[in-house]
């Protein structure tokens, strides 16, 4: 089930139109085979999340997933006992005269965490997304999970994982993320990619672009990713970019639909305007020579 | 068997030149090179790279120790010998990796291990020494003296109310599950409920202090004051700007100031130049404030307003600064004097942008600026409207 190789493991997210290059593959192919968390920080819109849909597509297993947000806790993260079943339940073994556990598996919601490792479900890729949104205190809570691939509940006991889940952690670098955490998984920064990829890219994700179109598209990005911008844009962007032109039916960039676009690419009216002021007719040609030239 | 002494060798080089590389990484790094080709250079540096490196920041240094080292193990670890790439010019980093190389005298790698040497000296840049600064020696009772009065200090909007919840019997919300574990010991009854109050914490901080000449008399007092609050509170980053930034947290966060300021000179090179206070904004918006302006940041920004550049980009940058913090104080040191006036265009350009003025009238100790800061806030935009009025 898990690719024995670097190249196998490149074609299997190439073949769910993932387009890695040689430092993630590897990365990749070393967290499958030593069962070790990925830990994947990088600018937004990177494609960090997409790795762990890729592989739960790819590995044919189920995606559980954990968005982080600021005072995401244990109740909503890993398991919460059902107060209301425990009480209900109390009253009916006064009435009944039974012995009653109340702290009984049937009384624990599981949650995203508990769920990946829950060894009566099948194997998991769990995806804690955007880990740097939770606070410091939710770090904590990981540990255990990460490192052993078990939750201890306090009064019911171990819960430990038979297949260890695929784990993928995304970070934006909004905080830095604790050393503690890192340590225990395989660290990869996810960078904008080059232009050869981003045309890779978009060719899977875009397919039915005019070619021409795409090419310019790729070179106008790459430059924009040059100019000192605030926020460049991501691969996302380029790809929202190149779908939003062909839907105006542009078969080429020209100056006047990429200025009217431009809020698509860039998300920050500073750099709208510094791009403008930069002379975008000029931006444009030199990126469409660029592309005539190769 | 050679393999795993070059792997720990390697592993002790880059914990020397100042990354955290433990006991797990090596152990990391011998099972990944099982894994891949050694015929492969290439392999065998991307599976270094990823069991071993844990921080974007390290990267760069992994990549220079690499290439040190394993040209020089080559035969040892079945790389391949490099091509005539080597590069012409020493990369930042070399420097730090050239010191971490020539302390290193506990058990040396095996193999051509003088001309390593040389190598690696050659890469040392002289003009790169950088300027170091004196501090004078401070005494126990010094610094004891400096921790009881940091506690006092209390910035403007210092408690935060977090989501999380601590146990308090006259909380507002009532602890469910400590209420129910409560009724254990009574057979089911609820005798007592358990209720519980949000927990609230300070802010995270954030200081950008100036250190150019004109503030050069201050750095001092600055830096014990950056010291104290870096280990008395957690969450606080620290940034020192002259013509260029440093950031100098992780230095700050050692227990032993003397040690700290010492790295911190050797870290930072714009001791006592100009100001470039727009471009230090623009670059601090740019590469740190997402990364540390998160969770409602509090930002502490000591200058004196004196601007190299004619306080270009001054405006645009606080602007920005001010619109991704939650509360931005400035605090000035200039005003020694009464009647100074804020005539410089620097300042001008940075007064509508704090929520926060505080001028130090005479900034000779720790517990002025400490008063300073906790001084409880007056009307708002108060103290910029006397002083902007004063003729």
């Amino acid at each position: 089930m898990i690719p024995g190789t670097i190249v196998e493991t490149a074609s299997l997210l190439s073949n769910q139109g993932y387009v890695a290059d040689r430092q993630l593959a590897t990365t990749v192919h070393l967290a499958l085979t030593m069962e070790r968390p990925l830990f994947l920080e990088g600018e937004p819109g990177t494609g960090k999340t997409e790795i762990a849909k890729v592989l739960a597509a790819g590995l044919g297993r189920r995606l559980v997933r954990l968005q982080c947000y600021d005072g995401l806790d244990l109740a909503a993260a890993a398991y919460e006992w059902d107060h209301a079943r425990q009480l209900m339940a109390i009253r009916q073994s006064e009435a009944s005269g039974k012995a009653l556990d109340i702290y009984g598996r049937e009384f624990l919601l599981t949650r995203p965490l508990l769920s990946a490792i829950d060894p009566s479900q099948a194997p998991a890729v769990l995806l804690i997304d955007e880990l740097d949104r939770a606070d410091e205190p939710f770090e904590a809570f990981l540990l255990e999970l990460l490192g052993d691939f078990q939750l201890s509940i306090p009064q019911f006991g171990v819960i430990r994982a038979v297949t260890k889940p695929v784990v993928v952690l995304t970070s934006n670098r909004t905080r830095e993320v604790h050393d503690a955490i890192r340590r225990r998984c395989l660290y990869q920064w996810v960078d904008y990619p080059t232009a050869y990829r981003e045309a890779a890219i978009l060719r899977n994700k875009a397919p039915g672009l005019p070619a021409q179109l795409s090419a310019e598209v790729v070179a106008f990005v790459q430059r924009v990713r040059q100019t000192g911008v605030f926020k460049p844009p991501g691969v996302a962007e380029t790809i929202d970019w190149a779908m939003a032109l062909d839907a105006l039916d542009q078969k080429e960039l020209e100056p006047g639909a990429v200025e009217d676009t431009l809020g698509v690419l860039l998300k920050y009216q500073d750099d709208i305007t510094a791009l403008k002021a930069s002379g975008l007719a000029a931006q444009v040609s030199d990126a469409k020579a660029q592309v005539n030239l190769v | 068997m050679h393999l795993a002494a070059n792997v720990m060798h390697f592993a002790r080089l880059l914990r020397r030149s100042g990354m955290q590389t433990g006991v797990t990484e090596s152990l990391a790094a011998q099972q990944a090179l099982t894994m891949v080709n050694l015929a492969s250079r290439g392999e065998v540096h991307a599976a270094l790279r990823a069991v071993m490196v844990h921080r974007f920041e390290d990267l760069f240094l992994f990549d220079q120790a690499f290439e040190l080292f394993w040209r020089q193990d080559q035969g040892n670890a079945g790389a391949e010998p490099p091509g005539e790439d080597a590069p012409a010019a020493p990369p930042p980093g070399t420097k730090r990796l050239a010191e971490a190389l020539a302390n290193g005298n506990n058990t040396p790698p095996p193999g051509e291990e003088q001309e390593f040497k040389l190598d690696a000296a050659e890469t040392f840049n002289a003009r790169e020494l950088l300027q170091a600064m004196d501090f004078e020696a401070m005494g126990a009772d010094e610094i004891n003296r400096a921790k009881a009065e940091i506690k006092t200090l209390r910035l403007p909007l210092d408690e935060l109310r977090t989501r999380r919840w601590r146990p308090d019997a006259s909380g507002p919300r009532i602890d469910f599950p400590a209420t129910i574990r409560g009724s254990l010991a009574t057979g089911g009854e609820i005798t007592a409920i358990a209720r519980q109050r949000h927990v609230t914490r300070p802010p995270p901080l954030v200081v950008l202090c100036d250190i150019s000449g004109s503030m050069a008399r201050y750095a001092q007092i600055l830096l014990h004051f950056l010291h104290s609050v870096a280990n008395d509170r957690d969450r606080v980053s620290v940034f020192l700007f002259g013509t260029r930034l440093s950031n100098i947290t992780r230095q700050l966060k050692h227990r032993d100031p003397e040690l700290a300021f010492a790295m911190i000179a050797k870290l930072v090179p714009d001791w006592s130049g100009g100001t470039r206070i727009g471009e230090a904004l623009a670059s601090f918006n740019q590469l740190w404030s997402r990364r540390v302006l998160g969770q409602g940041a509090v930002v502490l920004l000591v200058t004196d307003g004196l601007d190299r550049d004619g306080a270009e980009g001054v405006a645009e940058n606080m602007a920005r600064l001010h619109g991704s913090c939650r509360r931005l104080i400035w605090l000035n040191p200039l005003l020694r004097w009464d009647g100074f006036t804020p005539k410089t265009q620097g300042a001008k350009a940075m007064l509508p942008h704090v929520d926060e003025f505080r001028p130090v009238h005479n900034l000779n100790s720790l517990k002025t600026l400490i008063a300073s800061l906790s001084a409880a806030p007056g009307a708002r935009l108060a103290a910029q409207a006397q002083w902007k009025d004063r003729p």
